[in-house]
């Protein structure tokens, strides 16, 4: 695809094939990008994020152990890493001042010096958090700080600057009413915005706010949603609520002030793997087995949005942050594209308008 | 007003009904409130005011009377538009344009996005590298296990002899109460390369669970319209032991290619087919049809086919990345109902 086309591309998606996809909203289409030319199994993506300065790279954590650089200016990958160490695939990659973060599926978090494409070097550091890893997230704010999970693994929060112990580890809750151990298996992380505390969704359909703020090792609240193993999870925009999604495909939002469901969102028939909300706009995309990637619309009213079609099977791991960010760095080509942007949305949202839902049936057509 | 027709026959019924109208003309004319204007109604033809409705007479004998009037009146301009048609037709002969075709529900499906295209590189390449390349490359030959739940009644257990007739190398076990995942990981370390489960519920079996077996997926079927072998009718005789053919018809979208490549799998690949019997998987509106017969070639355009086998209906529920693991697997492909079947021509596979 034109390179012209890549600053256009409103949502990233990675596939197990290895393909970055770029989908562009307004022209729903969406443009491929390989590092190698040719689809292979063994780049499967399972990590995005995006690199330095703003939004115009992207890192992309392969299976076989690389990362690769992307530039969305450009459209195209500038460069790749080896980042070997630990078996498993990428549970995260973060960036800080140019040193790269990386945690395996084994549990050993590296940090990666400068690029230096010409030195393999050796991990600047090299933390071991446990094995069966679930997921690594940093956290926005204070971008030294990362959260580690997993299966029976419980939650860690360190800090790479300071010492090898983690600034706060998180107690397994009290004995179930049968008194037995309740397992642990921490899927996916978020920090939330102006606070200090933690969000988990777990594999035993639950959701926990942790605060290492308070003496309170455990979980300060707890929710659970459904019957099925929580795979992905984002925060909404004002910041009170989270999205998460399950293996059935199955979306809920939930009110972490509360700990109560405050909808559903219907469309998907398979795992969702990835879940990521508009920074500003109440946009959220989706991903998952099933491939196919949608936009729902989280408000007023709540309802699909956009579905792109996976003429091009995807199964998609991850959707980093998208949209406005893009939208508002290209301001002088900005005001053609807002004003078509609300409107089409208005009258997607009039064809595709559907009832609150709250686990009640809903007369649709999707 | 004796309606038993005093008159004679059906022109007099019509005669009573003509006199009928337009005393109920005048009746109507009277009775009606709000959507009537009520006119001077000519005493021969029945001009009812605008806004009425045969279902709003409150009489039940004259409504009745009335529809069957509109309905028979109905009919007739119905046969006379098409026998204006005909002669139209035939009157251009050669000219008349070609007969429209009737909609059915599968010609106005809804145009579904995951329908694959031929050319399509990504999916080619996805399916090259799935987790049945290694059959498809002729790497591993199958091996399939067929086993119940527990304690099945009879039906099941002659349904799962006649399966291991028509699926070549296949093996029956009884279930004894054994758990799935643990019998996976021993089936695998035995070579075999599919698990089939056939479950029951009150003597008659109902479901079918396919789960490929290193790491492949698991597909979970509704089963109905089990019919064994003595149950069809001018049926041939039993299955040999050559390998038959595979027909899979209609596995367009994305879905249904996996699905396709999973019946595929059961069967040894082998172009050169000596015996001529053959096992077609039909999909058609998401249901999928196994019928196993025995062709012969009359001529070069005849063929004779008898049903042999079992024969029975699937619907796909779910589909299961990974082996059988249904409280934590991930799922491809749910069936959810309420968000699936709102549209009567939308269909998934």
């Amino acid at each position: 695809m034109a390179a012209a086309a890549a600053p256009w591309n409103h949502v990233w998606v990675g596939t197990d094939t290895g393909i970055l996809k770029g989908v562009n909203l307004q022209r729903k289409q969406a443009a491929n990008f390989t590092a190698s030319g040719q689809p292979r199994r063994e780049e499967a993506v399972s990590a995005l994020c995006w690199g330095a300065d703003g939004e115009t790279q992207i890192l992309v954590g392969c299976a076989d152990g690389t990362v690769k650089h992307f530039s969305t200016e450009e459209g195209r990958f500038q460069g790749q890493r080896q980042c070997p160490g630990g078996e498993g695939t990428f549970r995260g990659l973060a960036q800080v001042d140019g040193t790269l973060i990386t945690c395996v599926d084994s549990g050993i978090l590296r940090v990666w010096p400068d690029q230096d494409k010409e030195a393999s070097s050796d991990p600047l550091l090299e933390l071991r958090v446990g094995p069966g890893v679930c997921r690594m997230r940093q956290d926005p704010a204070r971008p030294h700080i990362v959260a580690t999970g997993g299966k029976e693994n419980a939650l860690k929060v360190w800090d790479l600057q300071g010492s090898e112990e983690p600034l706060f580890r998180a107690k397994n809750v009290r004995n179930d009413w049968l008194d037995l151990r309740v397992p642990i298996w921490d899927q996916d992380i978020q920090f939330l915005p102006e606070s200090q505390k933690l969000v988990t969704c777990t594999g035993y359909h639950q959701v926990r706010v942790y605060d290492p703020a308070s003496p309170q090792r455990r979980p300060v609240l707890e929710a659970t949603y459904g019957e099925y193993p929580l795979t992905a999870m984002t925060l909404t925009p004002e910041g009170n609520s989270v999205i998460v999604g399950n293996t059935h495909g199955q979306l809920a939002e939930i009110d972490l002030r509360q700990g109560r469901l405050l909808g559903c969102l219907k469309g998907l028939a398979g795992s969702v793997r990835g879940l990521q909300c508009h920074p500003s706009k109440p946009l959220l995309a989706s991903c998952g087995l099933d491939r196919i990637l949608r936009i729902h619309r989280i408000r007023n009213p709540r309802g699909l949005e956009h579905k792109d079609e996976p003429q091009e099977p995807q199964e998609p791991s991850k959707v980093p942050s998208e949209d406005t960010e893009t939208d508002e760095l290209w301001a002088s080509l900005e005001a053609a594209a807002k004003r078509k942007l609300p409107d089409w949305e208005q009258t997607q949202g009039t064809l595709q308008a559907r009832q609150r839902k709250k686990k009640r049936p809903g007369s649709t057509s999707s | 007003m004796a309606k038993a027709g005093d008159k004679s026959g059906g022109s007099g019924k019509k005669g009573l009904k003509r006199k009928a109208a337009t005393e109920e003309a005048q009746e109507a004319a009277v009775g009606e409130d709000g959507t009537t204007e009520s006119g001077v109604q000519p005493p021969k033809t029945a001009a009812f005011p605008p806004g009425f409705s045969i279902s709003e007479i409150k009489n039940k004998q004259r409504r009745h009377l009335m529809f069957t009037r509109w309905k028979q009146q109905q009919r007739k301009e119905k046969l006379a538009a098409k026998k204006k048609l005909k002669k139209e037709r035939e009157a251009l002969g050669d000219k008349a344009p070609p007969k429209p075709v009737p909609k059915t529900i599968d010609n106005q499906r809804v145009y579904d996005e995951t329908i694959v295209d031929p050319n399509d590189e990504e999916v080619a390449y996805d399916e090259a590298t799935d987790e049945f390349a290694s059959y498809f490359n002729r790497q591993t030959s199958p091996k399939i296990l067929i086993t119940t739940s527990d304690r099945p009644h009879g039906r099941t257990v002659r349904l799962c002899e006649q399966l291991c007739t028509v699926i070549p190398n296949s093996h029956v076990y009884y279930r004894r109460g054994l758990a799935l995942k643990k019998i996976i990981p021993q089936c695998i370390s035995r070579d075999f390369t599919d698990l089939i489960v056939i479950n029951e519920d009150r003597k008659i079996p109902n479901g079918l669970i396919l789960s490929h077996l290193p790491s492949g997926p698991t597909a979970h079927f509704k089963m109905s319209s089990v019919r064994l072998r003595k149950e069809i009718k001018r049926r041939g005789k039993d299955p040999t032991e050559h390998i038959p053919e595979i027909i899979l018809n209609n596995f367009t979208t994305r879905l249904g290619h996996s699905i396709g490549r999973m019946f595929a799998s059961l069967f040894p690949h082998n172009p050169q087919f000596i015996g001529r019997q053959v096992a077609t998987f039909h999909n058609q509106r998401d249901y999928i049809f196994f019928r196993f017969h025995r062709y012969i070639f009359k001529s070069e355009k005849k063929v004779g086919i008898q049903e042999l086998g079992p024969r029975f209906t699937l619907k796909l529920r779910s589909l299961q990345k990974g082996t059988f693991d249904s409280k934590y697997g991930e799922y491809e492909w749910v069936h959810k109902p309420r968000e699936m079947d709102t549209s009567r021509r939308k269909f998934h596979l």
